[in-house]
């Protein structure tokens, strides 16, 4: 499968920036892949060649510190060139660990901070409804992300409005920083809070891409209401000693380490 | 200064298609023309109000001029993370409205006071705090924040402020105004309490005391060539504001006027004490509280002016 390749292709690339430039959150990183692959891939309306086209649509990486699979998937795109990722994290780059609004085309706004990417998102979707532009706004969250309260500020108002051109993708992968998200906070059952936020809900498999494609395209859905899809996902997904294990929230392979995904993602 | 910035929003809102207004739930009656003419662009967030400014900011970030309003500190220090992440990092032209500054609603209790707002918001980068005095720079101040490509903070009392100004014509944004001129001291007043700027000037002037008055609306950027001016002109200068007397326009003056390393004025610095108030009162109940009426700063702004002078003079006949 073409998808799945890239998506190799992709997660090796997160292995390497985490190796080349010591820093965490590749477990985050690894999760939601192929969820931006089906997006840029598949469902979200862009051009490279006009990033900044009003009637693009828009996307939010509120997981911000999940930022090397923004870059990784936006330089794959052709959204900037390849090479430009190599400074990603040293002094004075424009890469920095979380995205800055702007730094490259295809960075809509700036993440790092949980909990702003949804209500961004309301903000975006209001202004396309205000100017009579049918572009649509989808964000990916994380289930630690849920814990924020703003996120459930902005799913009420955004229901209030019948935001249906915008969509939150949950990349469920069920840890937080230090523990199981359901341990730390309530958060099951995830989709039916969504749910009974007056958001149309679907839960997939984060991982099939396939399965991506079609619900995420429903968009609206014709319910009139904003989609939530909670996506089943694997923290450290692709990388066998990795998934599951949030040890990897932080921890930064070493050298044998990237031999071995790289091994096992097929790139050797 | 509310009526005055609904009138002049919904006059601006019918000409300019990009001006959207976001309410905290609050103002219902005060924008129903507005919503007559802009009904597409009015939206009661609710009470969320950290959700409302991100919202604004995505706004902003489509092209649109977003102004969100309702009662100061839940329009501030309630989602200070997202006026500084959302707003100021991406640098974003919001208009930041807080209805209610300093001790506008004083007899709601000091979580509906607003007496460090300046303080958070002008140690933001980007930023730009407007405070204006009276209802005409109320309408002005508005306007000029449309053409800043920028965020602005912009701080109203609350409705009923007498205008202090028959007309005004040349507001900028950084520029402060005289109002009226004085020889021996020199009043600069930021926001809702230039009306009691003006009443302390004409008690000192019965002592013999005439005072320059300045509406220093915009807080950041300093309008530093007046401050320079009158540092170097007055033996005092006093800062007045319904705001704590840290890190507001005093705090910001004594900043600046550290880093200038020389000035022959003394400052005196006339806000709120670093201190909540515990007791009911009305605005006017909690001026006297924390000696913010037009007689206790006479006081404190004709003692400080004779012993300075005093001293000044003892000094050079020695």
């Amino acid at each position: 499968m073409e998808y799945e390749a890239i998506a190799r292709r992709i997660r090796a690339k997160l292995v390497e920036l985490s190796h080349t430039a010591k820093t965490a959150h590749l477990g985050s990183s690894l999760s939601c892949v192929d969820i931006l692959v089906a997006l840029y891939w598949g469902v979200l309306r862009l051009d490279i060649h006009q990033p900044f086209d009003e009637a693009r649509d828009r996307f939010i990486l509120s997981k911000g510190h999940a930022a090397t699979s923004l870059y990784a998937v936006l330089a794959e795109r052709g959204f900037f060139p390849k090479e430009l990722l190599d400074s990603y994290a040293s002094p004075g780059s424009r890469f920095s660990e979380h995205p800055i609004r702007g730094a490259a085309p295809g960075i809509e706004v700036t993440s790092g901070s949980l909990g702003h990417g949804l209500p961004l998102a309301v903000g975006m979707a209001l202004a396309g409804r205000i100017r009579n532009q049918d572009f649509r706004v989808v964000v990916v969250l994380s289930d630690g992300e849920c814990n924020e309260g703003s996120v459930w500020e902005a799913a009420l108002l955004a229901a209030a409005q019948g935001l249906e051109r915008l969509m939150v993708i949950v990349d469920y992968n069920k840890w937080q920083a230090t523990g199981r998200s359901e341990e730390v906070m309530s958060i099951r059952p995830l989709a039916e809070k969504w749910k009974s936020f007056g958001w149309s809900t679907y839960e997939v498999d984060g991982h099939d891409i396939e399965t991506l494609f079609r619900v995420l395209s429903q968009l609206p859905d014709g319910s009139g209401k904003p989609v939530a899809v909670v996506a089943n996902t694997v923290k450290g997904k692709g990388i066998s000693f990795m998934e599951d294990d949030n040890n990897w929230h932080y921890r930064i392979p070493n050298s044998a380490e990237v031999q071995r995904a790289r091994q096992e993602l097929g790139l050797l | 200064m509310r009526n005055a910035f609904a009138s002049e929003l919904t006059a601006l809102a019918a000409g300019d298609d990009r001006i959207v207004l976001l309410s905290g739930d609050i103002g219902n009656q005060l924008f129903e023309d507005y919503k007559r003419k802009a009904p597409r662009r009015f939206f009661n967030c609710g009470v969320a109000e950290a959700n409302m400014m991100g919202v604004a900011a995505g706004l902003a970030g489509c092209g649109l001029k977003p102004i969100t309003y309702t009662i100061t500190p839940f329009m501030t220090t309630r989602c200070l993370e997202q006026i500084r992440v959302d707003v100021c990092y991406q640098n974003l032209p919001v208009i930041i409205v807080g209805v209610g500054g300093g001790l506008s609603y004083a007899s709601l209790n000091a979580t509906h006071h607003s007496c460090e707002d300046i303080a958070f918001l002008r140690m933001l980068p980007n930023m730009t705090v407007v405070c204006p005095g009276d209802p005409l720079e109320v309408r002005q101040a508005l306007r000029a924040a449309l053409d800043i490509n920028g965020p602005v903070y912009l701080r109203l009392g609350k409705k009923g402020e007498p205008l202090v100004h028959s007309q005004l014509t040349d507001f900028k944004i950084g520029k402060a105004i005289v109002l009226q001129e004085g020889e021996h001291v020199c009043l600069l007043s930021t926001g809702n309490i230039l009306p009691v700027a003006v009443q302390a000037a004409a008690l000192l002037a019965k002592d013999g005391i005439t005072a320059r008055v300045v509406s220093m609306h915009t807080v950041k950027p300093l309008d530093v060539a007046l401050l320079s001016d009158v540092f170097d002109r007055f033996p005092l200068v006093a800062t007045l504001e319904e705001h704590s007397v840290l890190g507001g326009l005093g705090g910001s003056v004594a900043e600046w006027l550290a880093d200038r390393g020389h000035g022959y004025a003394r400052l005196l610095r006339i806000g709120t004490a670093d201190a909540f108030m515990y007791v009911a009162g009305e605005q006017d109940f909690a001026r006297e509280y924390f000696g913010l009426t037009a007689e206790s700063i006479a006081t404190r702004v004709r003692n400080l002016y004779r012993q300075t002078t005093l001293k000044a003079s003892s000094t050079s006949l020695a």
